[in-house]
């Protein structure tokens, strides 16, 4: 069944994009850490690191594709998932500190030193073994979409209504986390990171394994997402986007169906964050800034959303783009981001990748046409040629 | 008695009406000069004799006397004001207030003062104040005598009292008499009625004055009085309950402010306008250039700056919202989603120009002299500002509703949006009607930044701020509907400000926002829904 499932989610663009993930995990460690800094094939850390947290943006923008691009969902919450499934992993990285900050309190993380509080709050528990922070970094997410879609879809709020009110819950979980009282480390967020399982998380040899560790997060969850959307379910999914009633009116359970994407979708988002935590050494409540969801939906729309490898693109694009601006031109990179979100509406509705596969698929069935077109002329000639 | 000697002095006032100063300077002055002589014993009888003649200018020479500053000439007895320290003296002439040179030290005997003397003279000028010619000097000293109750001041309220015609004065003498009777060991009944006359006035000042009456307070007494304080805290709680909606309010009339324009946008043209906040931004930074303007070259219009505002801002928005729509939306109607994200990326691309242009601080909007200040009514302190907004946003809003029900441009709009076609079909411009409602619903949102440059810092990230509220405003009263925008703005304020005591300002924000995505799942359109086909649209 497996096996069915993974020959029928794959097509030559999933393999070739899985292929060159697979590759780029295997190849931009050893690159880092085996050649010599002066080597000219020698990778950099630092380059490391941000690519690492490119991938993680791209994983983030695939979770929304597949809501987005596939199902019609414009969730404007999307950053919520992967800012509380980063929350999740740094709370496993501050435990793993332990007696080594500056309070020297064993059990307590410093911030809570400082704010005089004198035991562990109940959520914090278990968040010392990595298998549990794992669990929860899937399950939070998860299941506050599964919550929020719950009551959402059921009532058949959809359109630009859900995306405000997605909106509204990320709003809400940014003023809840700027809070003190919360346990989350307020304002600062959580940072000064140590180690992770036992390995020293500023070392070459971690990021260079965090990186490979993104790069096959991504490739899974190509060949996950491509598997759901290559199946029937998937096709059902495309149909109620593009006629909701219809779908409904032919028998489908279409807010099941709407919950199972999103749930899918916040998990996918969760596991991004807790991958893009270590990698930065910060996570603070700026993350669940609307303005950051809503330009996780840029990157996907100029990659071209109902593709999925158009949104792998458009985040590495986009971001390769922002860290190059703003370290030329700070003041103009707001104006070139903003020029990108109307261009992109205006002029790129299918984002790059879908633009190149229309074209690509014209020239096909021109190429196709002419060739039928020719055989019908070859056909229509030889009973002349015969005479 | 006071009376006796006004009828008297008025006689007297009357009689000699020719030379009336120098009568009352030559009396006054020997009165003074009466303290250089008096023995300590004695004294009070000649401070007394010296309030009574009611003349201002006895004050500050009781306060001289009180604070050690007056001296005898030796020579003629003359007493005089004086200051300064060290072996010389400058003199000042009490009645006629003149400076009269300097004298040695030695030439001068101080008039004698002990603490008989000093009570006596505080007394005096109590009661001075009290009977003071001014309105406003009784009205300052009846209070200052309610704040801090002094059973030596109560003959003198007693007597104010007594010749009090004012009705406002009278009533602070009253309750000023009441407090002090309470710390007085005047007789229980006495202080039955006052406790009694406290409980009618109510007000928070009272609370402290009563509860430290009932720990050394007769047992007889301890029942009326905790009756008072029960009675006069509840009332208290219910004007804050007051407050509480009066801030509600406020808050609403803001929400409905920044709402109000993408009523227009979102609710009558379904277009998502992410830029709209951007709208108010630049409707702040309007009031201000206006008001660099007023303050550089006409600095006597200041006051005028914002209604010269109004119009700009209403002028300047209305042109970008009218471009906006032109150069981007009209090609994405139809894509909702999609003009979300256009409109986002114009709002990122206003932004960064203000900040590009105006610097990334706050630029400073003054108030004019009518919005600055606050009044009291009853137990409400309400602010000029706050109220102008409220008063503003009323205003817009019964002027928008006016525009879309009463006037044919109105007409055109509520046709373009109910059926394009049939519009279309019936000679309307559509086009022409789209960039229209879309230039108002923007200006409407500059002038809303008129109004909010009053009350809120005016930097690039102003309408950031605004953009959730009032989209959650206008979710929450139904698109498509003004009304709705109405209720939905006020409710959702007078409902925060409910919730801030108990929950902390951030945490009742939060339960707001958690309450409006609940209320969506239970009425998906809103508390005023559109029915029939248009919902389907």
């Amino acid at each position: 069944m497996i096996t069915s499932f993974l020959v029928k989610s794959l097509d030559r663009t999933i393999i070739t994009a899985v292929a060159i993930l697979l590759g780029l995990a295997a190849l931009v460690p050893a690159l880092n850490l085996m050649t010599a800094p002066d080597h000219p094939l020698h990778v950099p850390t630092y380059l490391v690191s941000l690519f690492g947290k490119y991938l993680t943006y791209a994983l983030l923008a695939l979770a929304l594709d597949l809501v987005w691009g596939f199902c019609g969902i414009l969730s404007l919450g999307h950053a919520a998932f992967f800012a509380l499934g980063g929350y999740a992993m740094g709370m496993y990285l501050m435990r793993q500190i332990g007696a080594r900050g500056s309070y020297g309190n064993p059990l307590l993380p410093d911030f809570m030193v400082f704010l005089n509080w004198k035991e562990l709050p109940w959520f914090w528990y278990g968040f010392d073994m990595f298998w549990f922070a794992a669990l929860m970094v899937v399950l939070v997410p998860g299941l506050i979409a599964f919550v929020f879609g719950w009551f959402a879809f059921r009532s058949r709020v959809n359109g630009v209504y859900l995306s405000i009110i997605t909106q509204a819950m990320t709003y809400a979980l940014l003023l809840a986390f700027f809070r003190n009282d919360m346990g989350f480390g307020g304002n600062n967020g959580l940072t000064d990171f140590k180690d992770i399982l036992g390995f020293n998380i500023q070392a070459d040899g971690t990021r260079a394994a965090l990186f490979a560790a993104s790069a096959l997060a991504l490739a899974v969850s190509l060949v996950i997402t491509s598997g759901i959307v290559r199946s029937k379910f998937g096709k059902v999914l495309v149909a109620l986007r593009d006629a909701e009633s219809r779908t409904r009116f032919l028998g489908y359970r279409v807010e099941h169906m709407k919950l199972f994407a999103f749930t899918v979708s916040a998990m996918m988002a969760g596991v991004a964050g807790a991958l893009y935590v270590p990698q930065v050494g910060i996570i603070n409540p700026g993350e669940f800034d609307p303005g950051n969801s809503i330009e996780v939906v840029i990157w996907t729309a100029v990659g071209g959303r109902g593709t999925l490898i158009g949104p792998i693109i458009g985040a590495v694009l986009v971001n390769g783009g922002k860290s190059i601006f703003t370290a030329a031109f700070p003041e103009f990179w707001l104006f070139a981001l903003g020029g990108l979100f109307v261009l992109v509406t205006l002029f790129l509705p299918k984002g790059v990748v879908g633009t190149l596969q229309q074209h690509l698929a014209r020239r096909r069935a021109n190429r196709e046409a002419a060739r039928k077109n020719g055989e019908a002329e070859f056909a229509a000639a030889e009973p002349m040629a015969a005479e | 008695m006071y009376r006796f000697i006004q009828t008297v002095l008025m006689a007297l006032f009357l009689t000699v009406a020719a030379t009336p100063w120098v009568r009352a300077e030559e009396g006054l002055r020997d009165l003074v000069n009466a303290l250089g002589e008096a023995k300590l014993s004695n004294m009070d009888e000649h401070i007394a004799a010296l309030a009574r003649t009611g003349d201002p200018k006895v004050v500050p020479i009781l306060e001289a006397l009180g604070e050690g500053n007056l001296y005898a000439r030796k020579a003629d007895g003359q007493v005089f004001l004086t200051d300064g320290t060290g072996s010389k003296l400058a003199l000042t002439d009490p009645v006629s207030g003149d400076s009269a040179g300097e004298a040695p030290k030695t030439a001068l005997s101080k008039v004698k003062v002990n603490n008989s003397v000093r009570r006596a003279v505080r007394t005096a000028l109590g009661s001075l104040t009290l009977l003071s010619p001014d309105r406003d000097a009784r009205l300052k000293a009846a209070k200052s005598v309610l704040q801090s109750p002094d059973a030596d001041a109560l003959d003198a309220v007693e007597n104010a009292l007594a010749a009090e015609k004012d009705a406002e004065v009278r009533a602070l003498l009253e309750q000023a008499r009441a407090t002090s009777l309470l710390v007085s060991d005047r007789p229980v009944e006495e202080k039955r009625q006052a406790i009694r006359m406290m409980k009618q006035r109510g007000g928070r000042d009272a609370l402290p004055v009563l509860s430290s009456a009932l720990g050394s307070a007769d047992e007889a007494l301890k029942p009326d009085i905790e009756a008072a304080l029960a009675n006069i805290e509840q009332t208290q709680a219910l004007w804050a309950a007051g407050q509480n909606v009066w801030y509600g309010l406020s808050l609403g009339s803001v929400l409905l402010l920044a709402a109000i324009g993408l009523a227009i946008t979102f609710g009558v043209m379904g277009i998502i306008n992410m830029a709209h906040g951007e709208m108010v931004m630049l409707g702040a930074y309007t009031t201000f250039l206006v008001q660099e303007v007023v303050r550089n070259s006409y600095p006597g219009l200041f006051d005028w700056s914002l209604a010269i505002a109004l119009p700009l801002a209403f002028l300047v928005t209305g042109a970008v919202g009218f471009a906006i729509e032109r150069g981007v939306i009209r090609f994405l109607y139809g894509r909702p989603l999609e003009t979300l994200l256009a409109t986002w990326g114009i709002s990122l691309i206003l932004q960064q120009s203000v900040r590009t242009i105006f610097g990334p601080t706050n630029r400073e909007v003054g108030n004019p002299s009518w919005m600055s200040g606050a009044f009291e009514l009853g137990g409400l302190t309400i602010t000029w500002n706050r109220l102008w907004i409220i008063l503003f946003a009323l205003a817009v809003f019964a002027a928008l509703l006016f525009l879309l029900k009463k006037t044919r441009m109105g007409l055109q709009m509520r046709a373009v949006t109910q059926n394009r076609r049939m519009a279309s079909s019936m000679g309307i411009r559509t086009p022409w009607i789209d960039a229209l409602t879309f230039a108002l619903g923007s200006g409407i949102a500059g002038m809303a930044g008129v109004a909010l440059s009053q009350i809120d810092n005016v930097s690039p990230n102003l309408g950031q701020g605004y953009i959730i509220d009032s989209f959650m405003v206008v979710v929450f009263g139904g698109v498509g509907n003004l009304w709705g925008t109405l209720v939905g703005a006020f409710s959702l304020g007078i409902l925060n400000k409910f919730l801030e005591p108990y929950a902390g300002a951030v945490l009742g924000k939060i339960l707001v926002l958690v309450l409006i995505i609940l209320f969506i799942q239970k009425r998906p359109r809103g508390l005023f829904a559109l029915k029939g086909r248009a919902v389907e649209a």
